[in-house]
């Protein structure tokens, strides 16, 4: 039977999510191998051809299933799941292959992104020595979630575990770069946030008409490298905003 | 000469709909779809064709359509007030439009999504594997008047058939089981969130809609640090305030806002039917309820055809084909005007 309503004691867990779900927990804070393992489980998930399953995805640190709860029971998925996680420490799995290395042109600060200077005292840093860390760090894409397309990025060096604001800014634009909690967002949408707004890109994460309408996938490095406010005008015309990718290693 | 429905007036909450597509949840798509996924079976069966059929999904307000050949159409989902050059039409049955007759779809006088069904389905651009229109995301858009949609090859023909309405426009008794953060709700919490209505709150669409209980919100201690992680339709969020939100069709794809419960599937049209101001009961069921539900949804999904009943004409009125008086009673050519 699945757990429901218990605290989980170890993990990993299995949970129900749902009548047709299955939630397997790694952790329950974020961390570096509790997402590897979650990458890593839910890239196993989908190399399964399981009676009944529908769709898998990733959060930060689970990974979910759903499965058609008419045509095979709670019991025997988890069960399935339970073995599968036996099968090996996921916490050092290899992450999913097909993984790529995103170079994002970015514009840092200016009334692009205007809460560059505010992130940076936060962080106990100068703007020119918060560019150098933000623009330098090569992160993951630990998840992509809330909207089409929209990555979670990380993890940051520690000085960058400052707080969401508690006042929403009201509407950051498609394509902002914004920090909080050790972790960046690459803004798919235009939407209100709590987030600081340090950076802007040009690129459109998710082109419903193009023939990949999603550019980024769970598991993609980025690393976001500095251009000038006028240099970006010019990639608007490009609906990756100039971004390049290549095989990671 | 093709096969068109065209738009002459448009409700501001029409889209093209479908089952909505699977396999973009891990790129932050939501499966998106019609909000009353019954309403699609229905007019299947009233058509007797497949329930992947591209429809137009009607929010509180219909519009004014025309055919520019014989077509089959079928009413499901909200009833709506419908006229046919004038003439009332039956909801929740099957009826033939003529080349250039006038359908006019009015306003919603019970629940909240009205359905238009054509024999043969809409055709059109599939985005991602499907026509669905899913607002949210920026996928496809509201239709609007000179619109024209494409009709698909219809096999069937027959029309004038019905099927019994059932209850859920009006709120009632939803069943939710347990999800993986109910153990972070007191008891005393889960046992008031389900011993008292909640009332749907005027705020509502493709992506929630916001309840709003008797008394004082609901809480968890330290529901902010909660970890964000998927979300599913019927998931019922309670936010910051302490307000329940229920996550449908168009939901976002992870939230960090607890979860109280989750929306058994085959209650969903009812929660998604539910009109502003109406009473909803939650009550928790067990895992192996609620599949034994679901088998029992899927049963009566599967039976719709047998359960069709035709429309009886009243012989004196046979000149005017298209004004319908049922045996029953219940409708005379249509519902009175709220």
């Amino acid at each position: 039977m699945t757990e429901t309503g218990d605290l989980p004691g170890r993990f990993p867990v299995v949970r129900s999510a749902g009548v047709d779900g299955l939630l397997v927990s790694f952790a329950d804070g974020l961390s570096e191998p509790a997402n590897r393992a979650a990458l890593a489980f839910r890239g196993a998930l989908e190399a399964q051809d399981w009676d009944g399953m529908e769709e898998t995805s990733s959060s930060l640190v689970s990974a979910y299933l759903r499965f058609d709860p008419l045509r095979v029971s709670h019991e025997t998925i988890s069960g399935q799941v339970r073995a599968l996680l036996a099968a090996q420490d996921w916490y050092a799995a290899q992450l999913p292959g097909r993984r790529r290395f995103w170079r994002i042109p970015t514009v840092f600060g200016t009334a692009l992104a205007p809460q560059l200077a505010q992130a940076a005292a936060a962080a106990g840093m100068s703007e020119t020595q918060a560019i150098a860390s933000l623009s330098t760090a090569r992160v993951r894409v630990q998840t992509i979630g809330f909207a089409p397309g929209q990555p979670y990025l990380g993890e940051l060096p520690a000085a960058w575990d400052i707080p969401r604001q508690s006042q929403l800014t009201e509407r950051i634009p498609e394509g902002a770069l914004a920090v909080a909690i050790r972790q960046l967002v690459l803004f798919s949408v235009t939407t209100p946030t709590g987030w600081q707004h340090v950076g802007q890109t040009a690129i459109r994460l998710f082109q419903p008409e193009a023939a990949e309408p999603f550019l980024l996938r769970a598991g993609d490095e980025v690393q976001f490298v500095p251009i000038g406010p006028e240099a970006l005008e010019t990639l608007r015309r490009d609906p990756r905003g100039g971004a390049t990718c290549e095989t990671a290693g | 000469m093709s096969r068109s429905l065209l738009i002459h007036r448009a409700g501001p909450g029409l889209t093209l709909q479908d089952l909505g597509r699977s396999g973009y949840l891990d790129v932050g798509l939501s499966r998106g779809g019609a909000a009353d996924r019954l309403a699609l079976f229905e007019g299947a069966a009233l058509l007797g064709q497949e329930a992947g059929a591209v429809v137009v999904e009607m929010a509180a307000m219909g519009g004014e359509f025309e055919a520019t050949q014989d077509i089959r159409i079928a009413l499901t989902g909200a009833p709506m007030r419908a006229k046919l050059d004038g003439a009332p039409l039956v909801w929740n049955a099957s009826h033939l439009l003529p080349a250039g007759a006038r359908l006019s779809i009015g306003p919603v006088l019970h629940g909240c999504y009205g359905y238009l069904h054509v024999g043969g389905g809409i055709e059109g651009n599939r985005l991602m594997g499907a026509q669905s229109a899913h607002l949210s995301a920026g996928v496809g858009g509201v239709l609007a008047a000179g619109d024209r949609l494409e009709i698909g090859p219809d096999g069937g023909t027959e029309t004038g058939m019905t099927l019994d309405r059932d209850d859920r426009f009006t709120g009632g008794a939803v069943r939710i089981v347990a999800s993986f953060q109910t153990h972070l709700f007191a008891a005393a919490d889960l046992e008031r969130f389900c011993s008292a209505p909640l009332r749907r709150d005027a705020r509502a669409n493709r992506m929630g809609v916001r309840l709003t209980p008797e008394g004082v919100g609901f809480h968890v201690e330290g529901g902010r640090n909660v970890l964000s992680e998927v979300i599913i339709p019927g998931d019922i969020q309670i936010t910051g305030d302490g307000t329940p939100f229920v996550l449908m069709s168009e939901c976002q794809t992870t939230g960090g806002y607890p979860r109280i419960g989750t929306v058994v599937p085959c209650d969903l049209p009812r929660m998604a039917q539910a009109p502003a101001g109406a009473e909803v009961w939650f009550r928790f069921v067990g895992q192996d309820e609620a599949v034994a539900l679901e088998q029992a949804a899927a049963g009566a999904r599967a039976a719709l055809r047998r359960r069709l009943r035709p429309l009886i004409r009243d012989p004196r009125r046979m000149a005017d084909l298209l004004s319908f008086q049922l045996i029953s009673g219940v409708v005379s050519g249509g519902e009175p005007d709220t």
